[in-house]
């Protein structure tokens, strides 16, 4: 009994976060045209608000070339490599008091072990393509991704010492009285500037620069493959933006509306700032995103873990 | 036995989203970073130059619009003066100052194509449509001219092909007022971004020295720092009866080519202001022959929205010429290409050849 009671939650749940990625699809192009003076979709349903459907729809109709002299395996196996960890992150995210699919008690670190298994996927999208340009792609994610993990983790890590627990429950109930961003403003934009760089969006879109790589790693996808990277592309831009209202944000907490509501007006708060930041920013290169990471996001996550361990060591 | 270094070669073009046409560069890369850079043209030869040779000379203006078609009649002006000099035709001074203001609006609207693609080029997607909708309007002028927008077909030998219309200043008018606001808006937008200054300063350096070398003209050499334009040291047309400034920057980079562009977009505004306020009355069209036999050489040089642009003629007393011979700048200037891409990164390479500005009509021609 409680088996099917799980898997019905975690089949609401996944729904739930596509259609979330859906939504952000549609409110990022409407965004973006608002944005460039133009009007973004307008044909498919009212203001165009079918259209990440349609989108879809016209995705899974395409054919699904293959292409020659490639390794086929990882060929077909990258972007599950890539959509799987973006659905099990879902696993322990609380959207609210009572809706979450399970509490883990390692909560925050099962996220970011989970989160760091789609670098794999885009190493071997790049790499068995057989394509120089997905090859870069892939490469630059690879180095994209491991150099702002680090910093991300140790952010993280300040924020458990702050809670005491592991579980995203218990993070977010840590938080009834004071946000986290209250006390952590440097972790805050450390976290956020590393969730782009994971995300893969301008300013930090190396591994699919348009203009560099042509389509960075999966340039070679078409048809469900390609779909599969686009929707663990937006889940993740909503699961990483609702990690980040977890941790700093806390969570569904907040006054007379219902936790859900809460919540989720502070994840779109943020997919918005990512979208506005899309829409105004230019590409940096590959070595000074390192350099940023290395040389200035790294030590400063630091010296943020160890002010907030002294900090706390004072206060008990 | 030491190992040789084995380096990847990427094909960049023709069919690539930011090289501006089918340009194709062949890397030789060492990681991201550049070993050998080589050029590969000639995708969009369309052989102009011999195709002139088989039209009189009233039909051949046309295909000067195809050449660089974001800066169309930039290219007419060249190829009618040429003709004039040859003939000794005195155009009248009401058809010299239609030709600058559409020339200097033209080249605003070059430097706004630049600039949106540039943006492009480095990331930032919003700067496109800011700048094409600015772009926008000055089609728009060239559309109550000629009823063409991007290739007008205006200029004729001895004159533009009919007065300007009603509404025609008025409409400038608005424009240069509301431009030189707008440009400082976007100016804003580009270098108050950090990545933007990052990714464009100390990148394709190319000194003075380089550059003269190499003969590159235009906003590349002024943005190495070498005060040459051919506005001012050989004025043709009526640019003697303007005041304006050439702008220059010491900082030799991709940077130093942008700053350039921008403060000549502002430039050009105040050359449009001047010749509104003094145009003149008159006839717009001096008497022609016609039919036009041309004799004898010669070599007219303009400076175009990306350089020298110069138009070589020699007629033998016939119809059409003898051989006609284009020097377009964006191909000179595109010869500097490997020498600035020296050990830069793949992700320079579109900044670097942006900063150029080519355009393939006119470097294949």
């Amino acid at each position: 009994m409680n088996t099917i009671k799980m898997v019905m939650i975690s089949f609401g749940m996944l729904n739930f976060v596509l259609a979330m990625a859906a939504v952000i699809m549609y409110i990022e192009r409407k965004a973006m045209g608002d944005i460039q003076v133009r009007y973004g979709p307008m044909r498919v349903g009212f203001h165009g608000v079918l259209q990440p459907l349609a989108d879809m729809l016209k995705i899974v109709g395409k054919e699904e070339i293959i292409p020659e002299g490639i390794d086929k395996l990882i060929f077909k196996v990258a972007p599950f490599v890539v959509f799987v960890p973006a659905c099990m992150i879902l696993v322990t995210l609380p959207l609210s008091k009572t809706l979450q699919v399970r509490d883990l008690s390692i909560g925050i670190f099962y996220v970011i072990a989970v989160v760091t298994i789609s670098t794999v996927g885009m190493i071997m999208a790049g790499w068995s393509s057989h394509n120089k340009y997905s090859m870069l792609g892939g490469v630059r994610a690879a180095g994209q991704l491991i150099s702002y993990e680090l910093s991300l983790s140790l952010v993280v890590i300040s924020i458990v010492m702050l809670a005491g627990t592991l579980s995203m429950k218990g993070i977010v109930e840590a938080q009834s009285s004071f946000w986290y961003i209250l006390f952590q403003p440097v972790g805050f934009a450390i976290f956020f500037l590393g969730t782009m760089a994971e995300l893969c969006r301008i300013p930090f879109d190396l591994p699919e620069a348009e203009s560099e790589l042509v389509a960075g790693y999966f340039v070679e996808y078409s048809g469900v493959r390609f779909m599969l990277f686009l929707l663990a592309e937006y889940m993740n831009l909503f699961t990483m933006c609702a990690i980040a209202t977890i941790l700093f944000l806390g969570g569904w907490n907040g006054p007379f509306l219902p936790g859900i509501l809460w919540f989720l007006i502070k994840v779109y708060i943020l997919v918005f700032i990512l979208i506005w930041i899309r829409g105004t920013l230019p590409r940096v290169r590959a070595d000074q995103l390192m350099s940023l990471g290395w040389k200035v996001l790294l030590p400063l996550s630091l010296l943020n873990l160890g002010i907030t361990g002294f900090v706390a060591l004072i206060v008990q | 036995m030491p190992l040789e270094p084995v380096h990847m070669q990427l094909n960049l073009g023709p069919q690539h989203p930011s090289t501006h046409g089918v340009f194709r560069i062949v890397l030789s890369l060492d990681g991201e970073r550049i070993v050998k850079a080589e050029p590969v043209l000639g995708y969009l030869h369309r052989g102009i130059e011999k195709l002139v040779e088989y039209r009189t000379y009233s039909q051949i203006l046309p295909m000067f619009d195809r050449l660089d078609y974001v800066a169309a009649l930039l290219n007419e002006l060249v190829y009618v003066q040429a003709i004039e000099k040859l003939l000794e035709i005195e155009v009248p001074p009401r058809a010299e100052y239609v030709r600058i203001i559409l020339c200097e609006l033209q080249r605003i609207a070059s430097h706004l194509m630049w600039c949106a693609a540039y943006g492009m080029d480095l990331g930032a997607i919003t700067p496109f449509f800011y700048l094409l909708r600015e772009r926008e309007i000055v089609l728009d002028i060239f559309e109550i001219v000629s009823g063409a927008r991007l290739t007008p077909a205006f200029f004729r030998i001895g004159g533009v092909r009919e007065d300007i219309p009603p509404g025609f200043i008025e409409k400038v008018d608005k424009f240069l007022d509301m431009f030189p606001k707008k440009l400082d808006d976007y100016d804003q937008l580009l270098t108050g971004n950090e990545i933007f200054l990052v990714r464009t300063k100390g990148v394709g350096v190319l000194s003075a020295e380089d550059a003269i070398n190499f003969g590159v003209s235009g906003p590349v050499l002024r943005g190495s720092g070498v005060k040459f334009d051919i506005r001012r040291v050989e004025p043709y047309s009526i640019y003697d009866h303007f005041d304006f400034e050439i702008p220059t920057n010491e900082s030799k980079d991709c940077f130093g080519r942008y700053a350039v562009r921008m403060e000549e977009m502002r430039q050009s505004t105040r050359i449009v202001r001047q010749a509104l306020d003094k145009l003149p009355d008159g006839e717009v069209r001096a008497k022609v022959p016609k039919s036009i036999k041309v004799e004898g050489e010669h070599y007219s040089r303009i400076e175009a929205s990306k350089g020298e642009l110069g138009v070589y003629i020699k007629g033998d007393g016939s119809t059409n010429p003898y051989r006609l011979k284009i020097r377009a700048p964006a191909f000179v200037n595109l010869m500097a290409l490997p020498k600035m891409l020296e050990n830069s990164l793949v992700a320079d390479v579109v900044a670097i050849l942006g900063s150029i500005d080519i355009c393939m009509g006119e470097v294949d021609r």
